[in-house]
């Protein structure tokens, strides 16, 4: 089946009056966190009632991705008042049906005026919590395909390049590297045979958002794959996703099947001559497979070891053909700046930082969650005015971005702007877009610690300082906690970091002392202490006597 | 989507063009796919390798061959480089002399390397580069795994405490015997060499006991019964001509 | 599938059950949707796993025989990757979540609350082979920190407590749970 332009208004508009039909709509959140706390029950109970009190032609029930707020599900929104609801039981049911005509049930309301809603500007997550990401036709509601009809039939590959190039976007994945500029160098790699990776892997602990995005508006990514291979002249996709997403995994390989009965993968995509192939690969427990190389080595079913470079997976990618690889939530950006043009997008953000991005809010931070918010929010905002403070009346200690190839931003820092740019300044990286909020009853050094042997059980094992200097790492910093060490360790410390950073062989090794390097820099007197007076200033770590 | 094209060689190198540039401040020249460190070879230019062995594939892993470039703050690993029109190449800044010296010491820790009693005394690779590069302390600590010997092979045995994880075993076995009976388990620090499923060499179906591995080696790892401390001392020159002969350019073990 | 006597790795497998024939036609599906190619392999150890718990010796070799793939390289690819286990599990499984967020919220003491009171460490499972206890790496629930999956079901919030009391229902074989 080969669509058209008229085609996919009608299947838009018919959905539409569906959904206008009814005179109210409740969303439950099926994304995995309200999940996990039950929101499937709450879904399949309120069906039940409907059904039996009648009400099935005036009030839908629809299912749908995460709505951000994942610390207080199960989360429902009424899209037709505009409320929320927040930590909702299958006994609150009969109760909210029955508010439906009048009042929101009080005890339930989620505050929606709250900066937590309102300070987000949605681009990548705008159908996320909208639409029900197991139906094309409610994305096709929300032009869904339009940009992908609009870049086939009326755009040549250079203008939707330049389109991408003039928006400014860049690399959601970690690096910020222009996007504009990597299809490009695709668009001229030689070759017949081209591939496009999206990276789901998002090994970063502590971030979500490729997650959210995949399990909540997986077309969104699918349309921006296929967008970039007629841009860049590949034919065949692959979508690498972390095994530990089997839900993404399910929707994602449900999308795919349902774009290709309409026709959107395929051949002859919407009558051109454009034919597009894609396919899911399931990772399977290894950090470095985020890297690109460990990444190709990956589907091409070897053990994930990152190779050197030059050359570039653009030159020499998977099975040798020039290949690109965009992370999710890049690919997520390139439908909407087609529909609405680079200008739009370029009006958002920084000078340097385009855009929005979306930011995994975790730790001790009140609304944990997913928010977007445009490039240049500074820290403050995000932790205490959309993050909501610390817990408990708190202390802010640090913020910890981009995971254990990321650092720990002090308090000093909390008025940055959030860039690539001031985050790089201050010793951090973006990342993926992982963002771990500390108290004061969190031990820097421990923290250090913990990002250390994460790299060191994550460490491929290729490169020796990467492989034995990890392992050297976390034993001084062990002693460290301990109260054990002494200032000749604490130099050799120093000495290791600068060694893996400068020697290592991909950015695993050389970005794994980010975190103790940030420590040291920004929290130099915790480690003293530990050496010096052998105490904990946090008061985390156990002594060597009390761990013996 | 049976099959793929087959394997494109890199066709950004032209081998018939040449290059000059300047390895430690010497004109030196190149055709465009010749690596910095053969180009350093042929014009006696010393730098330490590992796990580089003509003859098998390139993996860039050790480290100890990086070199830096002239304006820049990058080092680049020799074995798997290709030089530049006019780029400056220095081989033996105290930086990276500095940084060979450390990533030697970090090897020494990894396992148990007790050269005293080892077979291969004399002719080790490990060894030499330690005279070589001035290594006489280490400043780590040891690490002191537990690791097992295998002697379960007629002819042949492993001792794992001596393993440096080069994989010139691994890529010998598969990129010139063609039997790939030897691969890397686990990641990390756990890494550890094995053949077939990880059972006793001695029962390997695959292996053909053509004793490859052993000859490449650079330490006393692998090493042939019989020899007592010292005397394994080993043979590779029939590498790079079974390469040539096998018509296996590159290999294809691992990029 | 393969000329007699060309692949050394081919071994007849040991007598089935009809149980056991269903699981392998599920692997023998995986592996045929990548055309028997050697880029098939983690998907077809996926469903190995999937469908036999774990990796077993003779499921490895009939693998790589039918994908001609070393059998070195088959068992370098079980161990690399984490989600693959070489043996097989307990009855049941808790897995702990010991990313950033659940770290930073407590994860670390559960682990060792539950090594205090149950006597297994990651990747042990318990001598009556009831409970084995996993640890992963961020399960993408870090909004609900700390986070586990018992059998399959994500549960965040979780305390030492409320994992102690899950794993000793489990060992109390309460069908029920
Ligand atoms: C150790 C390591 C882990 C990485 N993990 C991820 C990841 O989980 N997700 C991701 O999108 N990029 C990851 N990257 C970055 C990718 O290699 C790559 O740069 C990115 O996917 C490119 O996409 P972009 O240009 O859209 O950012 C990682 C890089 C390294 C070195
Ligand atoms: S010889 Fe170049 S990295 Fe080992
Ligand atoms: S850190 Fe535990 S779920 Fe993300």
């Amino acid at each position: 089946m080969t669509l058209n332009i008229e085609d996919l208004q009608q299947i838009a508009r018919i959905e539409k009056s569906k959904k206008d039909g009814f005179q109210h709509r409740i969303n439950v959140c099926l994304a995995a966190g309200c999940l996990s706390c039950g929101s499937g029950l709450i879904k399949e109970a309120l069906e039940k009632e409907v059904t039996r009190r009648g009400l099935d032609s005036w009030c839908k029930i629809t299912g749908v991705g995460c709505l951000g707020l994942c610390a207080e599900g199960p989360l429902l929104s009424l899209p037709t008042s505009g409320s929320y609801y927040q930590g909702v039981q299958v006994s609150d049911v009969p109760e909210i049906l029955d508010s439906l005509n009048g009042s929101p049930v009080a005890r339930l309301v989620c505050p929606a005026e709250t900066p937590f809603f309102q300070r987000q500007v949605r681009i990548v997550t705008e159908n996320c919590g909208r639409i029900d990401p197991e139906r094309i036709e409610e994305y096709i509601a929300e032009d869904g395909y339009a940009g992908l009809y609009q870049a086939l039939t009326q755009m040549t590959p250079q203008e939707i390049i330049d389109q991408v190039s003039g928006s400014g976007l860049r690399g959601r994945g970690g690096a910020g590297y222009p996007t504009g500029l990597k299809w490009m160098s695709m668009a001229k790699a030689m070759g017949s045979t081209k591939f496009i990776i999206c990276n789901g892997d998002e090994g970063d602990p502590g971030a979500f958002m490729d997650r959210s995005v995949l399990e909540s508006d997986p077309h969104r990514v699918i349309e921006g794959m296929v967008i970039a291979g007629y841009a860049t002249g590949a034919n065949q996709g692959f979508i690498y996703v972390r095994a530990e997403y089997p839900l993404a995994v399910k929707r994602l390989r449900l999308a795919l099947s349902q774009a290709e009965r309409m026709g959107m993968i395929g051949n002859n995509i919407f009558n051109t001559s454009f034919h597009f192939n894609l396919q899911v690969r399931l990772g399977a427990g290894a950090f470095v497979c985020g890297e690109e190389t460990a990444l190709i080595a990956s589907i091409e079913g070897r053990m994930g070891r990152p190779r050197p470079r030059p050359p570039f997976p653009v030159e020499f990618g998977l099975w040798d053909h020039p290949t690109m690889i965009n992370n999710v939530e890049t690919l997520a950006n390139i439908a909407p700046i087609i529909r609405r043009g680079s200008q739009w997008f370029a009006g958002i953000g920084t000078e340097k930082s385009k855009g929005t991005k979306v930011f995994a809010l975790a730790g001790k931070v009140v609304n944990t969650g997913l928010i977007e918010i445009p490039m240049g929010t500074s820290l403050r905002d995000i932790v205490f005015a959309i993050g909501g403070g610390i817990p408990q009346g708190g202390r802010f200690k640090a913020v910890q971005t981009g995971g254990p190839s990321g650092g720990c931003i002090p308090e000093q820092f909390l008025d940055m702007p959030v860039d690539y740019d001031s985050l790089a300044q201050v010793g951090s990286i973006m990342g993926s877009g992982g963002m771990i909020v500390m108290d004061a009853s969190s031990c820097m050094v421990d923290v250090a610690r913990f990002f250390m042997e994460f790299c060191m059980s994550e460490s491929c094992g290729k490169c020796v300082p990467c492989r034995v200097g990890t392992r050297q790492i976390y034993d001084i910093l062990g002693k460290i906690t301990a109260s054990r060490a002494t200032m000749a360790e604490f130099t050799m410390l120093e000495d290791l970091c600068d060694l893996i950073k400068n020697t290592s062989l991909c950015g695993l090794g050389q970005s794994a002392p980010n975190p103790v390097l940030t420590t040291l820099k920004y929290f130099r007197d915790e480690y003293l202490a530990h050496i010096h007076d052998r105490q904990c200033l946090a008061g985390a770590c156990k002594k060597a006597e009390e761990v013996l | 989507m049976k099959q793929h094209p087959p394997k494109k060689v890199r066709s950004d190198l032209n081998p018939s063009r040449l290059l000059t540039f300047k390895i430690d401040d010497r004109d030196v020249t190149a055709h465009e796919d010749e690596t910095i460190l053969s180009v350093a070879r042929q014009n006696n230019i010393i730098i330490p390798t590992l796990c580089h062995l003509d003859g098998l594939s390139e993996r860039g892993a050790c480290r100890l061959c990086i070199v830096e470039v002239r304006g820049s703050t990058k080092l680049l690993p020799a074995c798997v480089t290709f030089p530049r029109q006019d780029m400056e190449i220095i081989t033996n800044s105290k930086r990276v002399i500095n940084y060979r010296k450390k990533i030697l010491e970090l090897l020494f820790t990894e396992r148990n390397h007790v050269c005293s009693v080892c077979v291969a005394n004399g002719h080790c690779e490990l060894q030499n580069l330690a005279v070589e590069l001035g290594v006489d302390h280490v400043r780590y600590p040891y690490l002191y795994p537990r690791h097992d010997v295998d002697a379960s092979h007629s002819r042949f045995c492993i001792d794992h405490n001596r393993c440096v994880l080069c994989l010139r075993c691994v890529r010998v076995c598969d990129e010139i015997e063609g039997a790939h009976t030897w691969d890397i388990m686990g990641r990390g620090m756990t890494s550890k060499v094995i053949t077939d499923l990880n059972q006793p060499w001695g029962t390997s179906e695959t292996c053909t006991g053509c004793g490859k591995c052993v000859q490449v080696c650079p330490t006393g790892a692998l090493t042939e019964k019989g020899k007592s401390v010292a005397e394994m001392s080993k043979r590779r020159q029939f590498l790079p001509y079974l390469q040539m002969m096998r018509g296996r350019q590159g290999g294809s073990w691992q990029k | 599938m393969l000329a007699e006597g060309i692949n050394p790795n081919a071994t007849a497998l040991p007598a089935t059950s009809p149980a056991q024939d269903h699981r392998l036609r599920m692997v023998n599906r995986t592996m045929q949707l990548y055309r028997n190619e050697p880029h098939g392999l983690i998907e077809t150890l996926h469903t190995v796993q999937e469908s036999f718990g774990y990796l077993e010796e003779p499921i490895l070799r009939y693998v790589a025989a039918a994908l001609q793939v070393p059998l070195s390289r088959v068992y370098a690819v079980a161990t690399f990757y984490h989600s693959f286990t070489l043996r097989p599990p307990g009855e049941h499984t808790c897995v702990i979540c010991r990313g950033t967020a659940c770290y930073i919220g407590g994860s670390g003491q559960i682990l060792d609350r539950i090594k205090e009171k149950v006597g297994i460490a990651t990747g042990e499972t318990t001598a009556d082979g009831k409970v084995s206890l996993l640890e992963a790496r961020c399960l993408g629930s870090c909004g609900l920190a700390p986070a586990g999956v018992f059998d399959g079901e994500v549960t965040g919030k979780l305390s030492p407590e409320k994992v102690l009391e899950k794993i000793g229902r489990w060992q109390h074989h309460d069908p029920e749970h």
